[in-house]
């Protein structure tokens, strides 16, 4: 019981100042984060460019050392080989060995689990065609484009069956079929009982995937929760309505209403920001027997809030400047 | 495991070093020259060509043990292959010995190389080869490793050009510590404490050096060789350990 309950990451408040230039001015990349991943669950790391995710991510991964604060994997301190047993990692636009072949770089790594002979072999060939890259098992590294490199790249992360995976950004660098695939991947690691956490500021894909999502700017988390919740808080419920026919002297009984009316010839769009005015218009279509072409929710999405966010913060650091 | 993984594959890696084979060749054309050498003095060319061929095989170890032992690291961190190889449950001191061993491991392989085309010409001009040869090729190889471990211990905190110039300043003053020495005794106060403690930290690379013992057909005592050995792997190992260290506390960034 106790064993479920427990987090599979636990970041505790994480700090990463970096020393640039020759004077070691500071800058701040993580500014005391905090959160938790649990068991089963995909995790949504998001944020703008230079948000921090990929230092957090590092930080994790014992690439580079916090300032301050601390994070454990399975409940062991960051660098514990037993923790870094079980996870696998993508870094952000990797780049691998470039004269080793796909099956020999996997075999490679293989043998940092003790993976050998024909057992690693096949776990190779489940991979390569997993990701999609059995027709180039034998091509050099360096004649891969980056989106290859980039499924190579997830197939390395996987080769110890990890039960936590790490994805900086999974889906970049690949084409429309490539991000599903990355999606539907995901998907089928949570269903083999996997922990899964990615970074991206693809906000769709975080929406379509993930039970739970955190967003970082600046180097701190502005919100984190379930995606339902973190739209939820949000109020901006619009809804669409396309109406054809409807005679003018209907229209200036809509138009109240409304936030905003476009004409285009005989047709009318609508857009309405409460379920009152909803009904409202929808009895004044009825009344004038005009016709209603489309009715289209438009969903809050992780998008506003992200945007709100972003503009939250350039205020904050606005308001600080001046 | 892990580390002869990272060292085999480090052996890989340095196959297709374009840097090796040139150096290779060039070793290799300064060893077949004695020959032409060869005719032109008339007394003592079997010591010219020994002279010449272990000299050949040394510079050129040299050259590839540091300008190969520089880039171990920091390419991998530049390139960030690093990344997916540190956060696998490889700790980093595995990283580091494998990629050391992996350099030995080449330039070991090179030196039989070289040895080889030395051996060859010195079967056609008849020149005699004693046992010290041998040892004085393994002393040779000896001496490649402390370099390596120099390359490497600068490479772990500095950048590629200035571990190039540290790991050869240390290689020509490993080479004069007993002038340093004779040099500091001759000096007073503050002046002769630093030369002699450089004397006594910085590598005595001469004592690797039999090339003398082999031109004039000395053989060397297997107790004096045992204690040359021993220096040399109590130094690989020191700057080894000091290298782990500096590297454990890294960022990859
Ligand atoms: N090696 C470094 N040296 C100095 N500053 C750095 C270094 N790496 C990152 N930073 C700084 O830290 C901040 C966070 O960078 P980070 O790479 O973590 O962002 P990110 O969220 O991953 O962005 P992106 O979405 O573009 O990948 C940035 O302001 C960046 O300038
Ligand atoms: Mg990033």
């Amino acid at each position: 019981m106790d064993e479920v309950a427990k987090p599979i990451v636990k970041i505790q408040n994480l700090r990463k100042v970096f020393r640039v230039g020759f004077w070691g001015r500071r800058v701040m990349a993580v500014d005391g984060v905090s959160l938790e991943v649990q068991r089963g669950e995909v995790f949504g790391f998001l944020g703008p460019n230079g948000a921090g995710k990929t230092t957090t991510i590092k930080m994790l991964m014992g690439l580079i050392y916090p300032t301050e604060g601390t994070a454990s994997l399975f409940g062991r301190p960051i660098g514990d080989p037993s923790g870094k047993a079980k996870v696998g990692f993508l870094p952000e636009s990797p780049y691998f060995y470039d004269y080793l072949t796909s099956r020999e770089f996997l075999r490679f790594y293989g043998h940092f689990f003790g993976l050998l002979g024909t057992a690693l072999d096949k776990r190779i060939d489940e991979l390569l065609s997993l990701v999609g890259m059995t027709h180039a098992c034998d091509l050099q590294l360096r004649k891969f484009s980056k989106g290859m490199l980039q499924r190579v790249g997830i197939a390395q992360a996987l080769i110890n069956d990890p039960e936590l995976v790490i994805l900086d950004e999974p889906m970049s660098g690949l084409d429309p079929i490539g991000r599903k695939e990355v999606r539907d991947l995901i998907l089928r690691l949570k269903e083999s009982g996997k922990t899964v956490m990615f970074s991206s500021h693809i906000l769709h894909d975080a929406e379509l995937l993930c039970d739970r999502v955190a967003m970082i700017m600046k180097g701190k988390l502005v919100a984190c929760g379930h995606v339902s919740e973190l739209i939820a808080g949000d109020t901006t419920h619009e809804v669409e309505m396309v109406i054809d026919r409807l005679l003018p002297e209907a229209l200036e009984r809509i138009k109240p209403l409304a936030g905003k009316v476009v004409l285009q010839g005989e047709r009318v769009m609508v857009v309405l920001s409460s379920q009152q005015a909803v009904d409202q218009a929808l009895e004044v279509i009825r009344s004038a027997k005009a016709k209603l072409v489309a009715l289209t929710p438009h969903k809050a999405s992780l998008e506003d809030l992200f945007i709100r966010e972003a503009k939250g913060i350039q205020s904050a650091v606005g308001a600080r400047v001046s | 495991m892990k580390i002869f993984s990272i060292a085999l594959n480090t052996f890989r890696e340095n196959l297709r070093d374009k840097l090796l084979y040139n150096l290779l060749i060039f070793a290799l054309l300064m060893i077949g020259s004695s020959l032409i050498l060869m005719q032109l003095t008339l007394g003592e060319f079997h010591r010219l060509i020994l002279d010449i061929g272990l000299g050949s095989i040394n510079f050129f170890g040299v050259l590839i043990a540091i300008f190969v032992g520089i880039g171990l690291v920091s390419k991998e961190i530049e390139k960030k292959t690093i990344y997916t190889i540190v956060s696998k449950p490889v700790a980093r001191y595995q990283f580091l010995l494998g990629k050391y061993l992996g350099l030995s491991l080449t330039l070991v392989i090179n030196t039989a190389i070289m040895a080889a085309g030395l051996l060859a010409v010195l079967y056609f001009q008849d020149v005699p080869v004693h046992a010290v040869l041998f040892k004085a090729l393994g002393m040779i190889v000896l001496e490649f490793m402390v370099i390596t471990a120099v390359a490497l211990l600068f490479s772990t905190f500095s950048s590629a050009t200035l571990s190039a110039i540290f790991t050869l300043a240390i290689y020509v003053i490993g080479h004069l510590t007993t002038d340093l020495k004779a040099f500091g005794q001759k000096m007073e106060g503050a002046g002769r404490s630093v030369l002699e403690g450089m004397y006594y930290i910085l590598p005595n690379l001469d004592r690797f050096n039999l090339k003398g013992n082999v031109t004039h057909q000395l053989d060397v005592p297997a107790g004096d060789l045992l204690m040359i050995a021993a220096y040399g792997l109590a130094y690989t190992a020191f700057l080894l350990m000091l290298a782990s260290v500096i590297f454990q506390r890294r960022d990859f960034r």
